[in-house]
């Protein structure tokens, strides 16, 4: 891997063990900027457990994680938000007792602490920052609506919308299209290609067709290692990634 | 964005709710009671504190507590130490051994007044004290539980064990706390005799204007951003955490919240029935008053008002004629607000309430204009299907 360029994310011999099982084995992985990183790979290959050591809620055994070389290893969950990752789970996770307008306005990054909250005032910045990330997610027109009403492609949206409101340099998905028509990939692909300037992205996908069309460099994980990395026509290509999961 | 107006008062339905509220506590009831039963009204309003508090932590915040009465106990004592200092001045205890000490202290040969007793002198730092000591016992178990994510069943079992806890080690101190017995024979308030049926009349709208200040509060803050947040960490808390917010932090800060009012609470108690013992601070009251809560309405800040009224109330009637009946019908009361009512006496009104409105709407509407709604439904169903495929 060529040390000229600028990466924002370094993962070096991450390990966790449950009881003795290593879900994640000596893991390097290393993420640009700009870059928009898709990781695959069979179910229990240790994909989500990998953006969970990431983002604080799993603690690895062994292991570093430098982000723009900070160690993230050790802080707590908000306080990894806060130097700027954010995460979106696998299932939606948008507050469904709000409505669009206030799920993303919580998730404005000021006014976190406790005084702050109290003292929060609804600003022109917020305000305007609100509608233009609603506009991104394709939401500008149910700003109102609460988040119990959405449809399952909304509530995704919503909560990659709830990410961007903190300006995250690292963004990290799990599998964000997973229950969309295919009209809705569609916009999520362009909301995903748009999103990844200036920042690095990393998704979990399954579905390879939308994988082809969003990945600028694919990682296969298998039994919590890696077992190819590259561009996706590469890896399609590797015998042991067929063998292990594309051949299935 | 909402007005401070609007925020404080919480609109239309808010300024009914404290019109209506502010009506009977402060006309209806003291031209109705006599001065003995307006003071037991204002002994059950000192309990509305701790509802109020209960509602925030435990409707709000979604962290049942049952050891509140630990805040209110302690929030009493601090006014009962100051009351019992000015009622032991030298002259008054003169046949006491050591005369200038409270007499419990007295009786269990102590010579001095030990040195925590000794800022109590003071009313600013007693008054000070019934929000802060509270608040400093539940900021410090709060810090230590919810930073480690203990929370529900486990939670409410330990504030269980501190009730316990707290109420033995004053029940076990008689030299310093006055022992089972509690801290008794309070006499006056800064010179005024606080048992005079006028001293009676002005602590009951003292407590009633304070506690329609600590409403008008509590809702200016949940109408922010803090409220939003509490609602938030009830639905989602992890989603919460990985928006950058230190859930802890929030539940600690409620939890202080709710004990210094129930301080306040504590103090106004002791202010008014002129006395304090620890059978106010275990798990019996603590219990107690999540059932107020529970009868009010865990989410209605003006519900734990009626709550703790309507509750005590009918224990008052009740324990008068079937003394032995109370405590079932207490527990029969709970379980069956839990069960039919999980939104208590506030939940029925606002069906109520939800009911007739429409009821008055639909007459109301229904002859002018019917047509359009006929057009209109359909419409408006047929684009809201088209945008969530």
């Amino acid at each position: 891997m060529s040390s000229k360029k600028e990466f924002i994310l370094y993962i070096e011999d991450l390990t966790v063990s449950f009881d003795g099982f290593k879900a994640v084995d000596g893991l390097n992985l290393y993420v640009e900027k700009d870059e928009l990183r898709v990781i695959i790979g069979p179910n229990g290959a240790g994909k989500t457990t990998v953006l969970d050591l990431i983002c604080g809620k799993t603690q690895p055994t062994s292991g570093s994680v430098l982000f723009k070389d900070k160690e993230l290893i050790g802080l707590s969950e908000h306080e990894i938000v806060r130097e700027g990752v954010g995460r979106k789970f696998q299932t939606p996770s948008i507050y469904e007792n709000l409505t669009v307008y206030e799920n993303l306005e919580v998730s404005y990054p000021s006014g976190r602490g406790v005084l702050g909250c109290l003292a929060f005032k609804r600003s022109p910045e917020v305000v305007a920052r609100i509608r233009e990330v609603a506009k991104e997610i394709y939401l500008d027109h149910l700003l109102d609506a609460e988040g119990a009403i959405l449809s399952h492609g909304q509530k995704q949206w919503l909560e990659i919308g709830m990410l961007l409101m903190q300006e995250p340099q690292l963004i990290m998905l799990d599998e964000p299209v997973a229950g969309m028509s295919p009209a809705e990939r569609e916009q999520t692909a362009a909301l995903l290609n748009r999103i990844s300037k200036g920042r690095a992205i990393i998704i979990i996908e399954h579905d390879m067709e939308f994988v082809s069309r969003i990945a600028h460099r694919v990682t296969v994980l298998h039994l919590g290692k890696i077992l190819a990395e590259g561009s996706m026509e590469q890896v399609q290509h590797n015998p042991k990634v067929i063998e292990v999961y594309l051949g299935h | 964005m909402k007005t401070l107006f609007d925020r404080v008062f919480g609109g239309k339905h808010g300024l009914t709710s404290l019109a209506v509220l502010a009506l009977i506590l402060l006309a209806i009831l003291p031209l109705s009671l006599d001065i003995f039963r307006l003071n037991l009204v204002g002994k059950y309003l000192t309990y509305a504190f701790v509802g109020v508090g209960l509602v925030l932590l435990w409707g709000k915040a979604g962290v049942l507590s049952l050891g509140q009465g630990v805040f209110f106990g302690l929030g009493g004592y601090c006014m009962a130490m100051f009351l019992k200092l000015e009622a032991s001045d030298p002259i008054s205890t003169k046949i006491q051994s050591t005369p200038g000490i409270p007499d419990f202290m007295d009786w269990n040969q102590l010579k001095a007044l030990p040195a925590f007793w000794e800022p109590f002198h003071s009313f600013p730092f007693a008054s000070a004290a019934v929000l802060v000591v509270p608040a400093l016992l539940a900021f410090v178990i709060g810090l230590a539980m919810f930073k480690r994510r203990v929370g529900g069943v486990y939670f409410a079992v330990i504030t269980q064990a501190v009730a316990l806890i707290v109420s033995l080690a004053i029940d076990g101190n008689q030299g310093y706390t006055g022992g089972r017995n509690g801290i008794t024979d309070l006499r006056t308030l800064l010179g005024h005799d606080i048992r005079s049926q006028q001293a009676q009349y002005v602590l009951y709208f003292t407590t009633c204007v304070l506690l329609i200040g600590v409403i008008l509060l509590l809702q200016w803050m949940l109408s922010g951003k803090m409220g939003k947040i509490l609602l938030a960490m009830r639905d989602r808390e992890d989603r919460v955490r990985f928006s950058g917010y230190d859930v802890s932090a929030y539940k600690v800060f409620i939890f202080s919240l709710a004990a210094a009012l129930s301080g306040i609470g504590g103090a106004l108690f002791v202010l008014q029935v002129g006395f304090i013992s620890p059978s106010l601070v275990g798990i019996v009251p603590s219990i107690e008053m999540v059932i107020f809560t529970a009868v009010g309405g865990k989410l209605s800040l003006y519900g734990a008002v009626y709550g703790a009224l309507l509750v005590n109330t009918g224990k008052s009637l009740f324990s008068e004629n079937f003394p032995q009946l109370w405590l079932f019908m207490m527990g029969g009361l709970f379980i069956a607000v839990v069960v039919l009512f999980p939104n208590g006496v506030a939940g029925i009104w606002q069906n109520l309430t939800d009911k007739t409105s429409r009821w008055f709407a639909a007459r109301r509407k229904a002859p002018a204009t019917a047509p359009a709604v006929e057009v209109n439904v359909p419409v408006s169903l047929e684009t809201e299907t088209s945008k969530t495929p």
